[in-house]
């Protein structure tokens, strides 16, 4: 316990890396993700094409080759990222395609006839998608997408294993160093993560309340 | 006919492949043969008598660690302190094949020794003194050092005053990247999560050298001379010496393996063990003296 106490400062550090690695990578991969799922349902059969090669090839690569290829990878074909950034361009390419497929679910939802009736009024595909699909598409897809965050938050850990000191690689340095005291290290580690998860969790409970509706 | 034929074959290829197994066993391992011990030479109620009379010890070591225990694709490990734990367990009369080994990685160390889920741990262990207050040590038997490696042909590096202002790669959470962190604060230390990892990055030009214990690196410069290199033929500037981990206040215990140890230096086994081992690499040492605290 006292190593916890002792080691605050560092702990305090490492959890702020955590949720500014998980903050940012899920801001962009809400976004990234969200136009994916719009490509997948686009008319124009190329950019379908693009988004489902994308969201299968990264949906089912795990998530540490990814990491491995920018940090890695890139650098041998002249782009060389900093840790960090090559920890969210890797979180973020990953998320995303999970992202899409939990938008794309909740779009798939949105009955067919709200698509017709926009387009029948003459909107055009983006304004069909943004004003009428997407709005209602959005609250089917909160608890999944939920769901693919508190994955992200926790998929951080990977990039303690490339140089970056977040509370995964915190953990491992604490350990060695007060090595009569893993366990309670340990679970201090995780009660951090706690601390991010299960608000997160609460939070998607409290907007499903919130744009709940009758069908 | 043709089925006494086809059993025919079977069998003798099958004991072809038993006599290649069986040659290559006994060209690795130097402790198959085990001297009976009678188990009631040891004191009742010792820990010594307990694993006499069962027959069997479970050892932690490390499966990732290359020339000290790294795991084969049969799940048994082999190094030196595989051997250094077949010693041990030979002492107390048991066989290899009863001895039951356990991953141990550094963060479980410890919990493992305490809570009694291994016996000793042999895992490229330093003794030092925060360790020493949740378990003991006997040994060490033998005594590593944090080195350098670079790219081959690389001078620029001379040594760990030559770090400022370079990227150090070694691996989270390791006493090396520790030291370099305490004490080299100018240079710039990268952390991944394996040696592989560091030796990527050296090649890529994204780390300037790897540091970690002098017997990993040798490991890596073996397996790559074209490319890697130790700096100064290896030069170590710190001492890690290796113990045994097992229950704290097990002094009989530790006092009876402190003198296998001993009896393994006189009688030349442990020389015979690394030359079979990490000695393929590295040149055969002195044994270090023995801390009998």
């Amino acid at each position: 316990m006292g190593s916890l106490i002792a080691s605050r400062a560092a702990i305090g550090d490492a959890f702020l890396t955590t949720l500014f690695l998980a903050g940012v990578s899920g801001v962009l991969s809400l976004l990234l993700g969200t136009l994916l799922a719009a490509l997948r349902v686009s008319p124009y059969a190329p950019l379908r094409t693009v988004a489902t090669v994308y969201t299968e090839f990264l949906r089912n690569t795990p998530l540490t080759i990814v990491f491995f290829f920018y940090v890695f990878v890139t650098p041998s074909m002249g782009f060389t990222f900093g840790y960090k950034t090559a920890a969210i361009t890797a979180l973020t390419c990953y998320t995303s395609a999970f992202v899409a497929e939990a938008v794309r679910s909740g779009i798939n939802s949105v009955a067919v006839g709200q698509a017709e009736a926009a387009r029948s009024l003459g909107m055009s595909f983006s304004q069909n998608l943004s004003l009428v699909v997407l709005p209602q598409a959005f609250r089917t897809a909160i608890p999944p997408l939920i769901s693919v965050l508190i994955a992200l938050v926790k998929n951080t850990s990977v990039a303690g294993a490339f140089s970056v000191l977040e509370l995964f690689a915190l953990s491992k340095r604490l350990t060695n160093v007060h090595s009569a005291d893993v366990i309670a290290i340990l679970i201090g580690i995780a009660l951090c993560y706690l601390v991010i998860c299960i608000p997160l969790g609460r939070l998607a409970a409290a907007m499903e309340r919130k744009v709940a509706f009758a069908r | 006919m043709s089925l006494t034929r086809r059993l025919f074959l079977t069998t003798t290829a099958g004991s072809a492949a038993v006599l290649t197994l069986a040659a290559c066993g006994g060209s690795s391992d130097s402790g198959d043969e085990v001297a009976d011990v009678d188990p009631s030479s040891f004191e009742k109620g010792s820990t010594m008598a307990k694993l006499a009379d069962a027959g069997k010890i479970t050892i932690g070591t490390k499966f990732d660690q290359p020339l000290f225990g790294q795991a084969g694709p049969d799940g048994d490990p082999v190094g030196f302190d595989v051997e250094i734990g077949k010693m041990v367990a030979a002492a107390l009369g048991i066989k290899p094949d009863g001895i039951e080994w356990t991953e141990t990685v550094t963060a479980n160390r410890e919990p493992f020794i305490e809570n009694g889920q291994v016996d000793i741990v042999v895992a490229t262990y330093t003794i030092n003194d925060e360790r020493k207050k949740v378990v003991d040590f006997a040994g060490p038997y033998y005594v590593a050092g944090q080195a350098l490696m670079v790219k081959k042909g690389d001078d620029a590096i001379g040594g760990p005053d030559d770090l400022k202002d370079t990227n150090v790669c070694s691996v989270e959470g390791s006493t090396p990247a520790q030291n370099i962190e305490d004490n080299y604060p100018d240079a710039k230390l990268v952390t991944f999560d394996t040696y592989s990892k560091c030796v990527t990055a050296l090649n890529n030009g994204q780390a300037d050298s790897v540091t970690t214990d002098n017997v990993i690196l040798a490991g890596f410069v073996k397996a790559d001379e074209d490319k890697l290199q130790m700096v100064d033929k290896g030069k170590t500037f710190t001492k890690e010496p290796y113990g045994i981990g097992l229950k704290k206040d097990d002094d009989d215990f530790r006092a009876f393996i402190n003198d296998t140890l001993q009896k393994a230096y006189d009688d030349g086994s442990w020389a015979k063990a690394w030359e079979s081992t990490a000695g393929q690499v590295l040149p055969t040492p002195e044994p270090p003296t023995i801390d009998k605290y």
